[in-house]
């Protein structure tokens, strides 16, 4: 928005800038986005070309050396002659008016101008562009004055004339970001209103330009029907349908410079003058418009939704076929002219020859135009405004300023027909206790503030009628504020008397919970099992839950294993990992790799997050209404249908976990590092697992993976040395160890509190044991065998010798096992001692052919 | 083994003679105090306290003396002797300490030498910041509140007064499941964990809700598909936004040190009605305005103030769809980008950082910066 349109509207303090325009816009809800132009200082000035001397360049390029006339300035006040310049454009002749810049000035970008040699000869300045002086895109040639004013303004100037003050360079403008409450604000007269509010709203300090005089509709204007056959959510797709003629406007007639200009700084390109004086009209005061050829109509305007293999070739000529929910407006109700609201359609484009108009103001149903601009992909600036609320009192209106825009500019004649059909509904009062903006709010607002502040937004506040007394009023918002809906008034009107009032006068309470019971236990547990494996030197990373579909494969995975059965985004950023990891393993992988890449050798990283179980196919989630709590059976419908998302943690490592150094040379992390792992936070949560080896757990070592589960059987996770094949597959090092366990599994098994198993203060006893044992035999059978018969005594049982070799059989191992016993009551006899041992051993051979040795 | 000797002997038994005695007291005194080690003083003690030294003879003749003269015998001996054994010990415990210490400096090893063998792991700072946000809340009362990542629709869109046609529905990069149909989505936000709390729990509620929520941004210096957020809820009898302001105050003390406050302004969320955007106090330049200046902040770019993010009372309709009755109850939320948060605390510069996993960004922070 300029600063000069939005003076014309309402007063701007002497010397406002930008910046402080922005900032009160900012103190009622307005965010800043941008602020350009106003950033150029002279001389700029109108020069009048007396010579032009043109010779082509080695390149080919042609190169003018100009005698300029610039009135009293430049070279004529140091040297007593006319500006001499170079210029590289073609498009001009002696003869001509245009812009120049002399040296000393500052075009927009930090751009100085100076004087300086150029293609062989000096030259003073610049003849300028429309670009150079951020006056618009074009940059085919310079400026010619008569062309871009017209011959009638162009002749009244002279040379040496400002042309910053000429072509409005000071102005600078204003972009904001509107809200999507606030559609209002897509136009210079809501900025303009919210701006005048921002000050207080001074009594006579805003003049609406959509106060115009404008004919009633009187049954002689060009023909509309409204036949809406399908409503979406009961609301008609158009309720108010302005159609006004202007005959014989001369195509020939351009644009006035002061309009493209205002076009040009609020982003849109000039067209022609049919069509920029609706796109005009609707920057003015928000009511998108469209300029149809009437010589393309032939019979009465229809509007209504799309039939089933309609297509409609729009203006950016793609031919888009139409859904039964677009909203037409349509030629005798068969040829489709334009999807309501979001854009029109090629055939009844305005074009060169169009000297008949007829100019649309609707009013289309904002839902209606979202699913349409959506479904077609096309947001244009009709289809934003209409998506957040067109005011339906200024339909008329607009339509009447384009119509006096086209007989100003264009020389055409209004025809005095007038189709307006209204289908509006006036809107109820709401009965608004005074004294809630201030509950709401937290602020003390008495009652004249309230009514104050509601009557400058433009409400009606009613402070008689029935149903008003010393607590209520009657509020009826304006038209152009389609958010003060009747759904939940009274905190829209709270947010109001807030934002205009002032947020900087809301105190600062600190609210006070009764009650907080802390961290649960699951939160708690995670936190352990984090600050665990930290401490045991792994490092936390959080990588991405995007997959590729052959994850699986690199795994290994069998084809009915669960884990396949993986959740694909409809939309993945990249077409390679369209799924969601069923493993936090299979994304974690990804970040092991990144790091080695980087020259990390030793690399120990673990992650903590949710993976995705859905088991199946995605069952689809019911979408229940809003305007009460759903049912309880549709709540666990809901619950249901979305999928499991158990809490996993993975630990992977790859290179030395011990380091080499003085003490000695390093130690390669391997399969028993990650058990360990595993069992540490097992042991940090005072969970007891057990381990045991599974020979068939993809991607891990057939021979290398230990499954650990809980006492009770429950799988907590595996670890181990991963797969050659899934390592080779995955561009993983050798010998790379990885673990993966459910943390839900172990939280819930620690969830029930320590019960203490009471201990002894007698002095324990310890006697060693050495089994042979055939090779297959694993270690934590034995171990178990050897608990069982030790009976209540045994306290601890360490192996702390593993041999196999030269001095035993083939095949077998020598597990050495030192036994803690301890009695609760009594110091133990060696006898005592050496029966349990004996019964531990017997256990043991019985159950695992273990020999003592 | 002897009996007393009954017959006295004249003859003068020379060992006892004093002068015998003190010369030997004397030698032995000379010896201890001559031993420089432990050894040499063992050397010492069998020479002049074993039982073939003069003093330990002499004793032994003191039996065969008449009665009359065992007395004194007996003393000078008895005294020479024990000052023998005062010296042997003071020389000892010397001799013992000198030992004591030569073995600690003989034991002095570099201590400067790399002494960790396992390299030191650490937490992620996306968690460790989420954790600190959500320990100030639960110090103040609250509780932390968790959901599903993979959501339903409507729990993230609908129920938050998000209908399939709201035009914010447009402003946010949903991630869609196969089949798009399915209801469900990769949620964009927290919010929903409100939505599930209010459905099932009953105000009074005070949640802070930590959680990853997904967008369909590319990764760049400031976007991430992934990201991280911290939402809060307050469900109570009487709460106004002057509440919802004090808990924004609260949130950037305890984050960003105890000066920090905040200025707030309107703005627009469909979810909240009235609704706050707040800006606090750069905790860097505590608010000097050095925009265009040579030592415009970095931090804040100048301005003063820092956009902490939106806010504001819970929308009656949202309460409503929560079984949550509006005219009893009214509430507040609001929330943040952790990695917004990270990136200010600690001067991180861009997303890649934080994403990426490279374990020198981890281990910079250990286990709780």
């Amino acid at each position: 928005m300029p600063l000069s349109w939005l003076a014309e509207i309402t007063d701007l303090p002497q010397g406002a800038s930008g910046a402080d325009v922005a900032a009160s816009l900012v103190s009622v809800g307005l965010e800043e986005e941008d602020l350009h132009g106003g950033d150029l200082t002279g001389p700029l000035v109108v020069g009048r070309v007396l010579e032009v001397e043109e010779t082509v360049q080695k390149n080919g390029k042609p190169i003018r050396y100009c005698v300029v006339d610039v009135g009293h300035h430049g070279q004529q006040v140091t040297e007593g002659k006319h500006q001499e310049i170079v210029c590289g454009a073609t498009n001009f002749a002696v003869g001509d008016l245009v812009v120049v810049v002399l040296p000393g000035a500052v075009l927009p970008g930090g751009f100085a101008i100076s004087a300086r040699k150029t293609y062989g000869r000096m030259s003073n300045g610049m003849i300028c562009a429309e670009d150079e002086i951020g006056l618009g895109h074009d940059h085919d040639g310079i400026i010619v004055l008569e062309r871009l004013l017209g011959d009638k303004a162009a002749a009244d100037l002279q040379p040496g004339d400002d042309a910053i003050a000429l072509l409005g360079l000071a102005d600078e403008t204003l972009e904001t970001n509107v809200t999507p409450d606030r559609g209002y604000c897509l136009s210079v007269r809501g900025l303009a209103r919210e701006y005048w509010h921002s000050q207080g709203s001074p009594a006579g300090g805003y003049r609406d330009p959509a106060v115009v005089e404008v004919p009633a509709g009187n049954g002689g204007g060009h023909p509309v029907r409204l036949e809406d056959e399908a409503p979406i959510a009961g609301n008609a797709g158009c309720d108010r349908f302005v159609a006004r003629v202007v005959r014989g406007i001369d195509p020939g007639r351009p644009t006035p410079a002061w309009m493209q200009k205002r076009l040009t700084q609020m982003g849109m390109r000039p067209i022609s003058l049919a069509v920029d004086v609706t796109n005009y009209v609707m920057l003015a005061v928000g009511q998108p418009l469209h300029a149809y050829d009437l010589a393309t109509l032939d019979g009465p305007i229809v509007v209504r939704r799309a039939r089933p293999g309609e297509t409609l070739t729009t203006l950016d000529d793609v031919a888009r076929k139409l859904r039964p929910d677009d909203l037409l407006i349509t030629d005798s109700g068969e040829r489709p002219l334009a999807i309501a609201g979001v854009m029109g359609g090629a055939s009844s484009e305005v074009g060169p020859a169009t000297s008949d108009v007829l100019v649309e103001a609707a009013h289309f149903d904002p839902t209606t135009v979202a699913r349409s601009s959506r479904r077609h992909r096309l947001v244009t600036e009709a289809s934003k405004r209409f998506e957040r609320g067109v005011d339906p009192g200024v339909t008329a209106a607009a339509a009447q300023l384009a119509v006096d825009l086209l007989v100003e500019h264009g020389g055409g004649t209004p025809d005095p027909g007038v189709t307006d059909i209204d289908h509006t509904t006036t809107r109820s009062a709401y009965r608004l206790d005074v004294t809630e903006p201030s509950r709401i709010v937290g602020v003390d607002y008495p009652r004249d503030r309230v009514v104050g502040i509601l009557r400058d937004l433009g409400c009606v506040v009613e402070e008689s009628g029935e149903g008003s007394d010393d607590r209520h009023v009657l509020v009826t918002p304006p038209s152009w504020r389609p958010d003060l809906d009747n759904d939940s008034p009274a905190p829209d009107y709270a947010e109001e008397v807030a934002r205009i009032d002032g947020y900087h006068r809301i105190p600062s309470v600190t609210p006070t919970p009764s009650e907080g019971r802390g961290l649960t236990h699951g939160q708690k547990a995670r936190r352990l099992v984090a600050d665990s494996l930290a401490a045991a030197g792994y490092t936390e990373v959080l990588s991405y839950p995007f997959v590729a579909a052959e994850i699986a494969d690199h795994f290994g995975l069998p084809a009915d294993d669960e884990r396949r059965l993986a959740v694909r985004v409809a939309n993945p950023l990249s077409e390679e990992r369209p799924l969601l990891r069923t493993t936090v393993l299979s994304s974690l992988v990804d970040v092991l790799r990144r790091n080695l890449a980087r020259g990390h050798k030793d690399v120990a990283l673990y992650e903590v997050g949710l993976v995705f179980r859905p088991g199946g196919p995605l069952e689809r989630a019911p979408i229940p209404g809003v305007a009460s709590r759903p049912d309880r059976a549709s709540l666990e419908q809901l619950y249901a249908a979305v999928p499991d998302q158990p809490r996993r943690a993975a630990v992977v490592a790859s290179g030395q976990i011990e380091q080499a150094g003085w003490w000695g040379p390093g130690r390669t992390a391997d399969w028993s590092d990650m058990v360990a792992a595993v069992q540490t936070v097992a042991a940090a949560l005072a969970v007891p697992v057990l381990v045991e080896s599974d020979a068939d757990h993809a991607p891990w070592h057939p021979g290398r993976c230990a499954r650990i589960t809980l006492t009770d059987g429950t799988l907590v996770g595996h670890a181990g040395e991963l797969h050659p094949k899934a390592l080779a597959a995955l561009e993983l090092p050798a010998r790379t160890v990885a673990a993966e366990f459910d943390l839900d599994v172990l939280t819930a098994a620690s969830e029930a509190p320590v019960q203490v198993r009471p201990f002894s203060t007698y002095p324990p006893a310890l006697t060693d044991v050495a089994l042979l044992v055939a090779g297959a035999v694993a270690a934590a059978d034995v171990e178990a065998a050897l608990r069982a018969g030790a009976g209540e005594a045994l306290e601890r049982i360490v192996l702390f010798d593993v041999y196999e070799g030269e001095r035993i059989e083939p095949d077998h191992r020598s597990l050495a096992y030192r036994l803690t016993f301890r009695a609760p009551d009594r110091t133990l006899t060696t006898e005592e001692v050496n029966g349990f041992r004996d019964a531990a051993v017997a256990a043991a051979a019985e159950a695992t052919g273990a020999v003592q040795r | 083994m002897s009996a007393p000797n009954s017959n006295y002997d004249p003859v003068e038994v020379s060992a006892l003679d004093p002068a015998n005695v003190d010369a030997a007291l004397a030698d032995a005194l000379a010896a201890v105090a001559g031993a420089t080690d432990l050894d040499d003083l063992k050397t010492v003690r069998i020479a002049h306290q074993g039982d073939k030294s003069p003093l330990a003879l002499a004793n032994r003749e003191i039996g065969a003396l008449p009665p009359t003269a065992k007395a004194e015998a007996g003393k000078r001996v008895g005294q020479a002797r024990g000052k023998l054994g005062q010296a042997f010990a003071a020389r000892q415990s010397v001799l013992e300490a000198e030992r004591d210490e030569r073995i600690l400096v003989d034991e002095r090893v570099d201590v400067s030498v790399p002494a960790l063998r396992r390299r030191p792991g650490a937490r992620h700072p996306i968690e460790l910041t989420a954790q600190r946000l959500v320990d100030a809340f639960v110090g103040m009362g609250w509780e932390v509140a968790e959901g599903p990542e993979l959501e339903s629709e409507w729990l993230n869109f609908d129920a938050l007064n998000l209908g399939p046609d709201h035009p914010a529905r447009q402003m946010q990069d949903t991630f869609f499941l196969d089949p798009v149909d399915s209801g469900l989505v990769l949620r964009t936000q927290t919010s929903p964990v409100q939505i599930r709390t209010m459905l099932e729990q009953e105000p009074p509620i005070y949640i802070v809700a930590p959680g990853k929520v997904y967008r369909t941004d590319d990764l760049d210096a400031t976007h991430t598909p992934v990201f991280h957020q911290i939402e809060c809820l307050a469900i109570d009898k009487g709460l106004t936004m002057a509440h919802l302001r004090g808990a924004l105050d609260a949130f950037v003390r305890i984050m960003f040190g105890p000066d920090t406050r905040t200025r707030v302004r309107a703005n627009y969320f469909p979810f909240t009605e009235p609704s706050m955007e707040t800006d606090f106090l750069c905790f860097v330049c505590h608010g000097a305005e050095t925009w265009g200046t040579a030592e415009q902040c970095r931090t804040c770019g100048g301005s003063g103030w820092i956009e902490l993010g939106g806010s504001g009372m819970v929308n009656r309709k949202v309460l409503r769809t929560c079984g949550i009755d509006p005219d009893v109850y009214s509430g507040f939320a609001f929330g943040l980008g952790i990695e917004r948060a990270l990136m200010l605390r600690h001067g991180v510069q861009g997303m890649h950082e934080m994403v990426e996993g490279d374990i020198r960004f981890s281990q910079q922070f250990g286990m709780g910066a």
